[in-house]
């Protein structure tokens, strides 16, 4: 088919995006506009949500160029607590690291890891109460990891062995945790969305002071879940902190096809009239502070904010993904906002609360205890050597009573099972 | 949940009650018992509703626990997950049936599935309420039966009722229930007993013996069908408005039909079905549903695979045709009268 001219109109055309850099491309990053930390101002909590909207266009940053602290989102945590956010993500990528390898070593199917995103997690989850309901997407392991929920139960999980708590129903990584208020991940994109405006709406319902936060990719936005959510935070003003992890990539789309070619994704918050703030997500101090804003607020039945966390998925998308198909390999490398633990190393050394040896020694540290835990949960099994769940568990769940239809399909599965391998006998 | 003593229905005092009013009733005691019940949807706040199914429950609970909601289907259900998660029982209304495909997601993905792949961390114990059919000229935007999308999505229950009775005790039940329940609420019965015989009076629901309802708490178990009237000539399957066109053909034909109301489609009740076809050699399944992979398909292979040595005959099955439900040729669409009388024509002939 071929269109008709109609007079002297232009012909239209479409426009596709394309990123800027594909692989082999030598990355330029001027087009990104870094401020200066500290320069931008902190409204009061309980102010206008109009009054942080240009801040969805701005980028709030804490550590400097110099390695220290400045301005007025300058959360002022004490060292103490500057070490144990720096412990617990360099202990996320100790983590990520060993499980990577385990996929390849053929120990699981599956692993998506968050290098270079920690502090998006990290941070958010020490700054929110230990009872705060999260609702996170996929790449939130540093929450759990934050919340001290057992390494071991993670990695039982992701070798879907005969201790995973979820009973090897789930694909590796999509945990769920309830004592670590942590709600089950789903594979599909931006449902948790809405849930966590549910969830907090409940808690308002009841008036309860706990309050909810959820992640999602900034690819993932464009679902109709996040409009939903978005619409529904501000109808019912409900205590929700909405992260949009904005890590440029969604598998090969470019946040472009998001819609970032036009605007941020902060300023989504502003047709919503709701709060919203765009963060340096590789400034642990500024991911901490924003979401300590956001939390007073929600709490104080100021209702939701958005926040953006401009960051860069450094690794694939998971185990399954080569990003060397379609992007630069120096995005990474130039990527102008650095690498999170090193940014907040490089502080606690200037603040002389820290040394390369103790880092170095706290690297080893860590790796032994990650080592420890794999070990720990290897004796339960991994993927495909047979120890995994009991056979009738799958069929378990579905309703909370087996109706006959799945009591006669399970009878069936075990028919099956006892054709092919004669001596197997239900544990 | 509040823990009380079955309450005997043969002592109960009763009131003859529309099934609108039966599910409003419904609503309002479950309410009543369970603080953590919430209801929302489009229009069921101050308004109470477009059909009227929640009319004063806002007024009596207050706008925290019975309140509009934005035109959001993904909305309605996600919000609902979330608030079952922490604790709720929601009770979210999908204005229209061919309203819930937004929401389709939250429903298959998300509600049907939290038990199963938290392993029982999180439950998602809503009642999806929806009118659904047609027959009252809504085009085809708004007379669609789309419960086989349901049936066939592991983790949901489906009900539908066809009596005040039935409608407020499965409601109750419905909203006990732990598990995620699809109500789709045949809407051309909610003022009268349709019986498909468009061109005649309806006779309303205060002259039908199943509008006596009795007062107060009642539940119907979730997978128990009803056998409306007994008979040796053949089975009828049917729910929702068609057991009562089919019941009204086969009084017109003065067959002794057995007439099975199945009330929930997920749990089936395939007891009762399956004595039934035994007994009589024969099965007509009827539904208003399009044909081609309608929950007359999954009844039909299960009538084969049970009672195949005890049938004398081809199952019949009769159905909506495989179109878009059409406004001006509405009753052309329907499985009134003459079509399901051709089937019964063919059985009794066999």
């Amino acid at each position: 088919m071929t269109a008709k001219a109609n007079g002297n109109l232009p012909p239209l055309s479409l426009h596709v995006p394309e990123p800027k850099f594909r692989p082999g491309d030598a990355v330029d990053y001027s087009h990104i506009e870094v401020p200066p930390a500290g320069a931008q101002p902190r409204p009061d909590e309980g102010c206008a949500a109009a009054e942080t909207h240009p801040l969805c266009m701005d980028l709030v940053r804490v550590l400097g160029e110099d390695d220290a602290a400045h301005g007025p989102w300058d959360p002022r945590l004490d060292a103490e607590t500057l070490r144990r956010m720096l412990r617990t993500m360099a202990l996320t990528r100790a983590f990520d690291d060993r499980m990577y390898r385990g996929q390849r070593q053929g120990k699981t199917s599956f692993y998506m890891k968050c290098t270079g995103e920690e502090a998006t997690s990290v941070a958010p989850a020490m700054a929110l109460a230990g009872d705060d309901m999260v609702f996170p997407s996929y790449r939130q392991q540093g929450i759990l990891i934050a919340r001290g929920y057992p390494m071991v139960e993670m990695i039982n999980q992701i070798y879907s062995n005969r201790a995973d708590k979820l009973k090897g129903r789930q694909l590796p990584i999509m945990y769920s945790a309830r004592e670590a208020s942590f709600f089950t991940i789903s594979g599909n994109l931006a449902t948790q969305y809405p849930q966590a405006v549910g969830w907090a709406m409940a808690s308002a319902i009841k008036g309860d002071t706990r309050i909810a936060a959820t992640w999602v990719g900034e690819g993932s936005t464009a679902e109709g879940d996040f409009h939903s959510a978005m619409t529904f935070a501000t109808v019912y003003n409900a205590p929700v902190i909405f992260n949009v992890v904005n890590n440029q990539w969604a598998i090969s789309s470019f946040s472009g096809f998001a819609g970032a070619e036009r605007t941020t994704f902060a300023a989504r918050a502003i047709g919503y009239g709701m709060a919203g703030l765009r963060v340096d997500g590789n400034d642990p101090l500024a991911v901490y502070a924003a979401t300590q804003w956001a939390a007073n607020r929600a709490r104080a039945n100021g209702g939701p904010t958005l926040i953006e966390h401009f960051t860069y998925r450094a690794e694939g998308h998971s185990t399954s993904d080569d990003p060397g198909q379609y992007r630069s390999a120096q995005e990474r490398e130039e990527w102008p906002l650095g690498d999170p633990i090193n940014r907040l190393k490089k502080h606690l050394i200037a603040l002389g609360e820290w040394s390369e040896d103790q880092h170095a020694a706290m690297d080893r540290e860590l790796m032994e205890q990650v080592k420890a835990a794999t070990k720990e949960a290897e004796k339960n099994g991994v993927l495909g050597h047979g120890l995994h769940h009991p056979f009738h568990t799958m069929f378990e769940d579905v309703f909370e009573d087996l109706p006959w239809h799945l009591k006669e399909q399970s009878e069936q599965a075990i028919r099956e099972r006892r054709i092919k391998w004669p001596e197997w006998k239900e544990s | 949940m509040i823990e009380e003593a079955p309450v005997s229905l043969a002592d109960a005092p009763t009131r003859r009650l529309n099934m609108i009013e039966a599910i409003n009733d419904a609503l309002d005691i479950m309410m009543e018992r369970d603080n953590n019940i919430v209801v929302m949807g489009e229009d069921v706040g101050y308004f109470g509703g477009v059909f009227r199914a929640t009319a004063g429950l806002q007024k009596k609970y207050g706008k925290a626990r019975v309140f509009d909601t934005p035109i959001s289907e993904c909305g309605i259900i996600g919000v609902a997950v979330g608030m079952g998660a922490y604790g709720l029982r929601p009770v979210p209304e999908i204005q229209f049936a061919d309203y819930i495909y937004p929401g389709l997601d939250q429903l298959v993905s998300e509600a049907a599935r939290l038990r199963y792949r938290s392993a029982g961390e999180f439950i998602a114990p809503l009642t999806v309420r929806s009118p659904f059919g047609g027959g009252i000229f809504g085009g085809q935007t708004h007379s669609q039966s789309p419960e086989a999308l349901f049936t066939h999505v592991a983790g949901l229950k489906t009900v539908v009722p066809s009596t005040p009775h039935d409608a407020k005790g499965l409601l109750i039940a419905a909203i006990e229930d732990n598990d995620p329940v699809i109500f789709f609420e045949p809407k051309r019965i909610y003022n009268g007993p349709f019986n498909g015989y468009y061109d005649k009076p309806v006779e309303p629901w205060s002259k039908h013996a199943d509008s006596v309802v009795p007062e107060g708490y009642y539940s119907i178990p979730l997978g128990k069908a009803r056998i409306v009237r007994p008979g040796q000539a053949f089975t009828v399957l049917a729910y929702g408005t068609m057991v009562h066109v089919a019941a009204a053909v086969c009084a017109e034909k003065g067959v002794d039909a057995e007439i099975i109301d199945l009330r929930t489609l997920v749990p089936l009740d395939i007891e009762t079905i399956e004595a039934s076809v035994e007994k009589t050699g024969k099965c007509l399944i009827v539904h208003e549903a399009t044909r081609t992979g309608g929950f007359g398909a999954e009844l039909s292979a299960l009538v084969q695979e049970r009672c195949f040595y005890h049938l004398e005959a081809p199952i019949e099955r009769v159905t909506g045709f495989d179109t878009p439900y059409p406004h001006s040729l509405e009753w052309a669409y329907f499985p009134g009268p003459v079509r399901i009388g051709e089937a019964i024509d063919r059985l009794m002939k066999a």
